[in-house]
């Protein structure tokens, strides 16, 4: 195996490893967050995000690596994104934590693994046409929000943290 | 706050920091031995996989499709994560003890009955429509969620909020009602 799909291999086993001690691998977890029930999700993505933000940036700053956002493409992000939102609900899983759960021994997931590769075939297939009309709206390119802004990530960073640890208090006051 | 869960996991806390320090590594370590900074996702992998069984029976039709090629049908860094996942997975659940067969998850069971056929057919239904909208997005909760947000990337602040927003939507309509 090349070097490239040992160090996948390996950051996958942390990842499911991590996915799963944090209980998020759940269908009631996903869909609990999306009933405003629990919070476990939200706290965990959020909680990477906090610690994977700093880092990233600051490596970024420094030279050591490469960002590289997605393009804040209209059409693409705004019906791609709500589109996955209302399919989200009722599988109740996204790509990552689906095969999670079929390790965890939820194997209804593996439904949900057939859907999205018939998913991925079929946008395939409809590419053609999604590329002439909603890829083709409005693009924006490859902005961050420091460069939206015009102001420094360490300008960003910090609000964000303040407003997530806030939530993340009010999370645990309401018990959710 | 408490380092462990009533259900014997880990705060969702310190997983969650703990996967933020392992987004950091990856970042580092693929721009060091790929030469190039790749961040964590998922999303593309399943295509990839389409592509891979569409071959067997149909090699000329992927060959020809713009969409494979350009996102090129093999096995990649990336698939290699989600193939990761599954084992980590299995050997956290195994380890602790909660690993669990289950035929249909509750909260669906509450709302549409043990029958594994309707679940099958919800979850293949939706699945469907999530890696569609996921394509066209470019990226799911890994490759958005946390890779672009830890890069405060515009697109992935208005994915996230659009996935939550109609995520929360059709959840209420779906489930919502008899609860």
């Amino acid at each position: 195996m090349s070097i490239d799909l040992v160090l996948g291999l390996f950051t996958g086993v942390v990842f499911g490893f991590l996915l799963q001690k944090g209980r998020v691998l759940r269908f009631d977890k996903q869909v609990g967050a999306m009933l405003l029930k629990d919070m476990t999700i939200m706290k965990f993505m959020l909680s990477a995000i906090l610690v994977g933000m700093v880092g990233i940036n600051l490596m970024a700053s420094l030279d050591i690596i490469t960002l590289s956002p997605k393009a804040m493409n209209v059409g693409a992000i705004v019906v791609g994104g709500s589109l996955f939102g209302i399919g989200w609900a009722i599988m109740g899983y996204c790509p990552g934590t689906s095969v999670g759960a079929i390790a965890e021994g939820r194997w209804h997931a593996i439904f949900a693994v057939i859907g999205m590769l018939l998913g991925g075939a079929l946008y395939a297939e409809i590419y053609p046409l999604v590329s002439e009309t909603i890829l083709s709206w409005s693009d924006y390119g490859k902005i961050t929000l420091p460069q939206a802004l015009g102001v420094s990530p360490w300008l960003i960073i910090p609000i964000f943290w303040i407003g997530t640890i806030s939530l993340f208090f009010w999370f645990e006051k309401k018990g959710l | 706050m408490k380092w462990k869960t009533s259900d014997n996991g880990w705060s969702p806390y310190l997983a969650g920091a703990l996967l933020g320090l392992l987004a950091i590594v990856s970042a580092f370590a693929t721009t060091q031995w790929m030469g190039k900074t790749s961040f964590l996702g998922a999303s593309t992998t399943f295509v990839r996989a389409a592509g891979l069984a569409e071959q067997a029976i149909a090699p000329v039709h992927v060959e020809e499709n713009a969409y494979f090629s350009k996102t090129q049908v093999k096995v990649d860094w990336q698939f290699m994560i989600v193939v990761g996942i599954f084992i980590g997975a299995l050997i956290s659940s195994l380890t602790d003890r909660s690993f669990k067969l289950e035929k249909v998850p509750p909260t669906w069971e509450k709302r549409f009955g043990p029958s594994v056929g309707k679940r099958a057919l919800g979850a293949i239904g939706g699945g469907a429509l999530a890696m569609i909208g996921v394509r066209m997005a470019s990226g799911c909760p890994s490759g958005h969620g946390l890779s672009g947000m830890m890069q405060l990337s515009v697109s992935a602040f208005v994915a996230l909020a659009l996935f939550f927003g109609a995520g929360i939507l059709v959840a209420l309509l779906v489930y919502g009602r008899k609860s």
